[in-house]
């Protein structure tokens, strides 16, 4: 996620370490390679424009210039205007009293606003509400069909809308506020139709699907993919329809995200979610500020712990860290570690909110393919205990054994012996000691 | 048909037009002038790359004193000399041929290939539609409802199946009836997915095992609004499924899609169609004047 442009900002703040003393020549060329950086990733011309003109004014003021630690003051000023346009504390879901609240979800063709739908409803399940999903769209085929599908999936209730019906919508939506505050649905989520920005006639559909439904919440649906034109149609949505949050779609793979920037800069509305993924659960609440941490490559530590805290076995975790602290970190563990990994999600997803400096410092150039923590894991199951305990006693003949036990190839076992022995000599550096240490720990 | 993407394009025209006519009676220089039209290849996706690349030889081939209608043609004739030396034309007219449809998520796959079955119909082309999407829900109704409104016979598999079989079955039928042309409409993939990448090259092997020199198209279904992460997903593409073009689709809204134009100079890939609508006539071959002249204007 923004892997790209963290990349480029980091190259910009290591120049500006280098320089020691900021002059309006460095600094110059410093603007120059983060206005690259943040049009490579796709942000808008006129955002990155303005941003450069804001970080300009205030890192070239004097207290800064005279200060000695003049490039951490622009990192810092980077980091609060990046803040600063991002929002600075993540949103709730606004519900009204007395319920149903009512969702609705707009945004362009193809922008996943259906998938968004069911991935929102599962979100809203687990704070136990009650959600009904409903897609009004009386355009495009098969619109209807695939939310129905995505809750039967879900096992969420769903409210068809009879052909009859939709010959008068007025009267359709009202019916579905009536049947929801009949049943105790809440909230009500509303899957619209997605059209290009420039039809007119769905602005009107969904302008009086708004003043029927009255919505606590319309929230814009984008995809993170898109390039200069993301500020357009998001402008667009607000201007005829209004909005009130963003949801990000497609922030999985290496989405450059900048619309993400652009949008939010814009618009001054919060994203409250992003999707980063197809399955239901690649769902994330927003936090603004950690987003920020994560371009500028400083990891996201807060989010990675709530997940441990959400998914981990805590004694597991403190068994591990004890073998850590010990520096006895054998296969043993690192199967548990690898099922810890597993519940959690994706490795990858995992790896990215790690901050890319100090004792994680080469871990970014490490490619996962997510499908390798069960090939591990079955690789170790193919060891025996004296071989996962005591990995050095593993030969040529072991490994084959082992490789044949796990149906994976031979390589694939000196992969993991490689990188495990890699991982015990990076455990021993102090600096690594000194994180483990710091983890609390309740005994 | 040239005219329509013209008149669909009209507003983002005069916006541009008035945007030179400013700098024509401020007199600005060529400097001044260079960034503007900077700022207008960046607006319009064309990446900071290319955009450079396009400036720089811009400068070099103008001079000083150059106005901007000159500026202008020069800029016009960079953007076709980049886009006009891969406009081939699609490789399906012999019988049994095969068009893949292969893409992002969300980029109109479906859509797009129910235009291509239009127009190869209004040809006097017998074809058929597979559904090889069996994961995204009510995908395969999707094109079946199309197939109804074309009158285009479509195969579906189950949900959930593997998509190869489901194209093996279709490539049987298709030979056994002695169709023209079958269109393939795969599953939406983000490129970075490994696993769902190499299951296109398995259709791949397997779709040319059963007819030579198949798929004779694979063609790429790029939304214009996409920024500079088409160039990637075009080269992710290349290498799984061997694109042999881009089909670029929503062109009608405001996104130009300029983004085409970093992939033409780096990939040497050709645009083949462009998307215009969402009606099945929506649809036309890819012009690089056009195209360039939209652009820019």
């Amino acid at each position: 996620m923004l892997q790209q442009l963290s990349n480029r900002l980091q190259k910009t703040l290591k120049y500006l370490r280098g320089e020691g003393k900021i002059t309006e020549k460095n600094m110059t060329e410093a603007l120059r390679m983060m206005r690259m950086a943040f049009l490579e990733a796709d942000v808008n011309y006129r955002v990155v424009k303005d941003f450069e003109k804001r970080i300009k004014e205030k890192a070239l003021h004097r207290e800064v210039l005279e200060s000695l630690t003049a490039a951490q003051q622009v990192i810092k000023i980077i980091r609060e205007e990046l803040t600063s346009i991002l929002g600075k504390e993540s949103q709730e879901l606004k519900f009204t009293s007395p319920p149903p609240s009512v969702f609705m979800l707009v945004g362009l063709q193809g922008s996943g606003k259906t998938t968004t739908c069911g991935k929102l409803a599962r979100w809203v399940l687990n704070s136990q509400k009650k959600p009904l999903m409903v897609s009004f769209d009386l355009k495009r085929p098969a619109a209807q069909d695939q939310l129905k599908m995505i809750t039967q999936q879900l096992n969420i209730p769903f409210y068809e809308f009879s052909k009859k019906q939709l010959g008068s919508p007025r009267k359709a939506l009202q019916d579905v506020v009536e049947y929801s505050k009949k049943k105790g649905f809440d909230p009500c989520i509303v899957d619209t139709a997605g059209r290009l920005h420039v039809d007119e006639e769905l602005m009107k559909e969904l302008r009086m699907t708004k003043d029927v439904l009255n919505p606590s919440e319309v929230m814009y649906v984008g995809d993170a993919m898109t390039g200069q034109d993301a500020v357009k149609s998001a402008q667009l949505f607000e201007e005829k329809v209004g909005l009130t949050s963003v949801i990000l779609t497609k922030l999985d793979g290496d989405a450059r995200g900048g619309a993400a920037l652009s949008v939010v800069s814009v618009l001054g509305k919060p994203i409250k979610f992003v999707g980063t993924g197809e399955k239901f659960d690649k769902f994330e609440a927003f936090h603004p500020e950690r987003m920020a941490s994560r371009i500028l490559g400083m990891g996201d530590m807060l989010s990675l712990i709530e997940k441990a805290e959400q998914k981990a076995d805590m004694k597991e975790t403190e068994e591990l860290a004890r073998n850590l602290r010990k520096q006895e970190f054998n296969l043993q563990d690192f199967k548990k570690q690898l099922g810890q990994f597993k519940k959690m999600g994706s490795l990858s997803q995992f790896m990215s909110m790690l901050p890319q400096g100090g004792p994680f410092k080469n871990l970014n150039k490490v490619n996962i393919d997510d499908k390798k923590v069960f090939h591990y894991e079955a690789i170790i199951n193919s060891m025996t205990i004296k071989e996962r305990i005591n990995p050095k006693i593993i030969n040529g003949r072991r490994r084959l054994r082992i490789a044949r036990g796990s149906g994976r190839p031979v390589f694939e076992v000196n992969q993991l012996l490689k990188q495990y022995f890699e991982m015990k000599k990076m455990m021993k550096k102090s600096n690594f000691q000194k994180l483990i240490s710091s983890f609390p720990s309740s005994h | 048909m040239l005219g329509r993407l013209k008149q669909k394009l009209i507003h983002t025209r005069t916006t541009f037009e008035e945007k030179f006519d400013e700098l024509l009676k401020s007199g600005k220089n060529r400097e001044e002038i260079l960034d503007q039209l900077t700022e207008t290849l960046i607006l319009a996706d064309v990446g900071i790359h290319t955009t450079e690349k396009i400036i720089h030889s811009l400068r070099e081939k103008s001079k000083k004193g150059d106005s901007i209608p000159q500026l202008q043609k020069l800029l016009y004739q960079e953007i076709y000399n980049i886009l006009s030396p891969h406009s081939s034309s699609p490789n399906i007219n012999h019988s049994s041929a095969v068009l893949m449809a292969v893409g992002v998520n969300g980029g109109g796959k479906t859509t797009s290939l129910a235009k291509l079955g239009y127009h190869y119909q209004m040809e006097g082309k017998s074809l058929m539609m597979v559904a090889a999407d069996t994961y995204r829900a009510a995908a395969q109704e999707q094109l079946s409802l199309w197939g109804h409104k074309l009158n285009i016979p479509v195969i579906k598999g189950q949900y959930g199946a593997d998509p190869a079989s489901v194209i093996y079955d279709a490539l049987h039928s298709f030979k056994s009836r002695n169709y023209d042309l079958l269109l393939v409409d795969t599953a939406g993939r983000i490129h970075t997915n490994v696993n769902l990448m190499n299951e296109l090259e398995k259709i791949r092997r397997v779709t040319s095992k059963e007819i030579s020199g198949a798929p004779h198209e694979v063609l790429l279904i790029l939304d214009a609004s996409i920024g500079q992460n088409a160039l990637v997903q075009a080269k992710e593409f290349l290498k799984f499924s061997g694109l042999t073009g881009i089909f670029l689709t929503k062109l009608d809204g405001t996104a130009k899609g300029g983004s085409v134009i970093s992939i033409a100079d780096e990939l040497k890939l050709p645009i083949k169609f462009i998307g215009v609508g969402e009606e099945e006539k929506d649809m036309m071959r890819f012009d690089p004047k056009e195209f360039a002249n939209a652009l820019l204007s």
